[in-house]
């Protein structure tokens, strides 16, 4: 049900305008409405936060085959609950996102259940094997704009290099995105290699292992001209490759998470799987590095990589449990206690990072603002001041959270998904 | 000391002088002819061993029972975990089960310190994965305190695989809070980058050091990792890293020859060589024993430390 409903004397935020005030905003017939219905719902909205809602570019929702760790319905109620209305589901499910009829059935289980929008992202290799290419164009006409293999990279430059150039063939804008760390330097790793690793006894993933794969990604998109995006940034070092690319007129955008802004390897003194993740958390340098990217627009948006697992898979040996962190129910609140409140970013760029950026590198043309009369109303308001800590139960089935326990400002209070609550009052309405 | 034994980080330098110093009173117990004391009457040790080891086992239990403790062994192979049961359900059927004191061996790094946020017992770490074997560092200390009359200032050269050997990780600790010098010698591609953060020297060159050794410690090899290629061949490992003949003989008179155990004899250490009198691996495993006792005995505050003098 499409509400009629006015959000009075609230602080608009609108990332591409750069309109930053405080006003009315009237929402009627899923759309921003010039003027209030005389039966509109009205919400006071003073100290409040109305912005496009959120758009991640890096959610695994892990249906179908992983059930137990997330399904589309609860994962698409996470990400309301965070304030999102669109999210990109990353194709390593099981069976993988390798052709058209996954992609239309995860996009049916998302609109069956309505909490948010979800892109698929299709395979990059068949069966995410980095073997043959997957077929793209089905995908395509299915509706993905994003291919990626997420969880490792593109095994050969050769194989990306026919990727990016095959991506050309179709009218619209193809993006590669790609998980850059190599495999070789990689094999056993747990978790960022230096100090800590050595004296935890675990095995290293190294910071060049990142390097080196953004390197020969760069290098390959530069001669093709194909569109890349580089997910999850976390070294110093692969900043100053994407600032340097960017600068030469390389097509290329990156992300980084919320984790990889706020933690670094000394979370992992005792052995916490919750801060187990790839590419790993790293040093106090590189997230100043990462930070620096996001306030300079280096790093163009905040995705969450949202990475559910069972209870009993991550209460294993360090070893043994899976890396990864959920975030969609935390990345807002992170990115507004930990960067715009010590001023690391504006609240504008903030903002920005966390919408119309990555509308725009998933094509998601409904999101992401502007916020004009007329267009969708897919929104979020939030009060930047409301403190809570990271705690279960969260609308996601999982609750490995690396900031579990943390007391954070930043509480959602409504989204709206072309102008149907999907969080009224902080409270997930389906 | 604090209530578990997880790494060589936890103890202080007077630590580590209380546990040698305990082991000495212990030591004597092994050489009578009844060797039991009954400092630990009614407790309950487990043994809790999922990655082979005969020689730690065996140790740890052997120490147990001469303090007169009931101990279990739980070993992967006959055991639920071996039939998918997690580490965590394990630690807690031990712990309604009773168990005093949880001695672990396991190949995950961490994993001690992980029982400890499941289980009340005490946790002593007998080895996990590629981090710690505190007990093993401290015989070692003990076994170099015994021929050397003190550990302040030594000499002490840990040849070999330091990267993956939880012994060197510990011992290099260890020693460094005694205040002895310590200097890590290998193939740089299985020396951490970032040893040199423990407060150790990195050398390459294992001629240049021998001359000026109190102690020349050598870590195993494992053949995987020339599969790995850390190195390119064992006969070349052996030419720059092991203890030939040749090498032992330019050892100065009164320093030590020592190795944790199993040796691979002819690749980091000649066969001749560990059979030499400098060689006091077979102490080590003796004072195995009188440490592990030592630190059952302290972390489960066993009466009748009289009786064990």
């Amino acid at each position: 049900m499409s509400e009629r409903v006015v959000f009075e004397r609230v602080r608009a935020l609108d990332p591409i305008t750069r309109v930053d005030d405080v006003r009315d905003i009237a929402v009627a017939d899923g759309v921003i409405a010039a003027e209030a219905p005389r039966d509109a719902e009205r919400v006071d909205g003073t100290g409040l936060v109305l912005a496009p809602g959120l758009v991640d570019l890096h959610t695994h929702l892990r249906e179908p085959g992983d059930e137990h760790k997330e399904t589309v319905a609860t994962g698409t109620r996470a990400a309301a609950a965070g304030g999102y209305t669109a999210v990109a589901a990353m194709a390593n499910t099981d069976p993988p996102a390798d052709n058209a009829a996954i992609v239309q059935a995860v996009r049916d289980l998302a609109a069956a259940a309505g909490s948010c929008d979800v892109f698929p992202v299709g395979a990059i290799t068949r069966g995410l094997e980095g073997a043959a290419l997957a077929e793209m164009g089905e995908m395509v006409e299915a509706g993905v704009r994003v291919f990626s293999d997420d969880g490792r990279s593109v095994p050969t430059a050769r194989l990306l290099r026919n990727a990016l150039m095959y991506a050309k063939a179709f009218p619209v804008e193809i993006v590669l995105a790609e998980h850059a760390e190599d495999a070789s330097l990689i094999e056993g790793g747990q978790m960022h290699e230096g100090a800590r690793s050595a004296s935890l006894g675990l095995a290293g993933r190294p910071a060049e292992a990142e390097e080196v794969i953004v390197a020969r990604d760069l290098a390959v998109a530069r001669a093709c001209g194909g569109r890349l995006h580089l997910c999850h940034l976390s070294s110093a070092r692969a900043v100053e490759l994407v600032r340097r690319a960017k600068a030469d007129g390389v097509r290329v955008t990156a992300e980084v998470t919320p984790h990889h802004l706020v933690g670094t390897d000394d979370d992992l003194v005792a052995y916490d799987t919750m801060k187990k993740m790839n590419p790993p958390l790293r040093t106090a340098e590189d997230r100043a590095a990462l930070r620096a990217g996001l306030a300079d627009g280096t790093i163009d948006a905040i995705a969450t990589d949202h990475a559910p697992h069972a209870v009993e898979e991550k209460d294993l040996e360090f070893d043994l449990a899976p890396p990864g962190t959920i975030g969609l129910e935390t990345a807002l609140a992170v990115v507004l206690t930990h960067l715009v409140e010590p001023g690391v970013v504006s609240l504008m760029r903030a903002i920005e990072a966390l919408t119309s950026a990555p509308a725009r590198i998933l094509g998601a043309a409904d999101h992401g603002g502007p916020l004009e009369h007329g267009r969708p109303a897919n929104l979020v308001v939030f009060d930047p001041a409301g403190e809570w800590t990271v705690e279960a139960p969260f609308a996601s089935k999982a609750r490995n959270s690396a900031f579990l326990g943390e007391r954070l400002r930043g509480r959602v209070r409504f989204t709206m998904l072309r102008g149907t609550f999907t969080v009224a009052n902080g409270k997930p309405t389906r | 000391m604090n209530e578990h034994l997880l790494s060589m980080h936890d103890l202080t330098a007077g630590d580590v002088t209380k546990i040698l110093d305990t082991a000495g009173s212990f030591r004597e117990v092994g050489s009578r002819v009844i060797k039991k004391v009954p400092a630990l009457r009614g407790r309950t040790v487990v043994n809790l061993f999922l990655e082979n080891s005969t020689r730690t086992r065996i140790s740890f239990e052997l120490a147990a029972k001469r303090l007169s403790a009931d101990v279990i062994n739980f070993s992967a192979g006959g055991s639920s975990v071996a039939k998918g049961e997690s580490l965590k359900d394990t630690a807690l059927t031990l712990q309604a089960m009773g168990a005093d004191a949880i001695v672990v061996r396991h190949s995950s790094s961490g994993s001690p310190l992980q029982l400890t946020r499941w289980v009340d017992a005490h946790v002593l770490n007998a080895g996990d994965g590629t981090h710690e074997h505190p007990t093993q560092a401290l015989l070692d200390l003990y076994t170099m305190r015994e021929k050397h009359g003190r550990l302040d200032g030594l000499r002490v050269a840990i040849v070999g695989d330091v990267l993956h050997s939880r012994v060197a990780r510990s011992l290099s600790i260890g020693l460094v809070t005694v205040g002895a010098e310590v200097t890590l010698v290998g193939p740089p591609t299985l020396i951490p980058p970032e040893a040199s953060a423990w407060g150790v020297q990195v050398s390459y060159d294992l001629d240049g050091l021998i001359p000026k050794l109190d102690v020349c410690y050598m870590l195993r090899v494992q053949r995987e990792r020339q599969r790995l290629e850390y190195f390119p061949s064992m006969r070349e490992y052996a030419r720059l890293f092991g203890l030939t003949s040749e090498r032992a003989a330019m050892l100065p008179e009164t320093a030590l020859i020592m190795h944790p155990g199993p040796m691979n004899r002819g690749v980091e250490i000649d066969s001749d060589v560990a059979d030499q009198p400098a060689s006091v691996i077979e102490e080590q495993v003796t004072n195995g024993i009188a440490i592990r006792m030592a630190l059952l005995y302290l972390l489960l505050g066993g009466t009748g430390a009289g009786e064990a003098a």
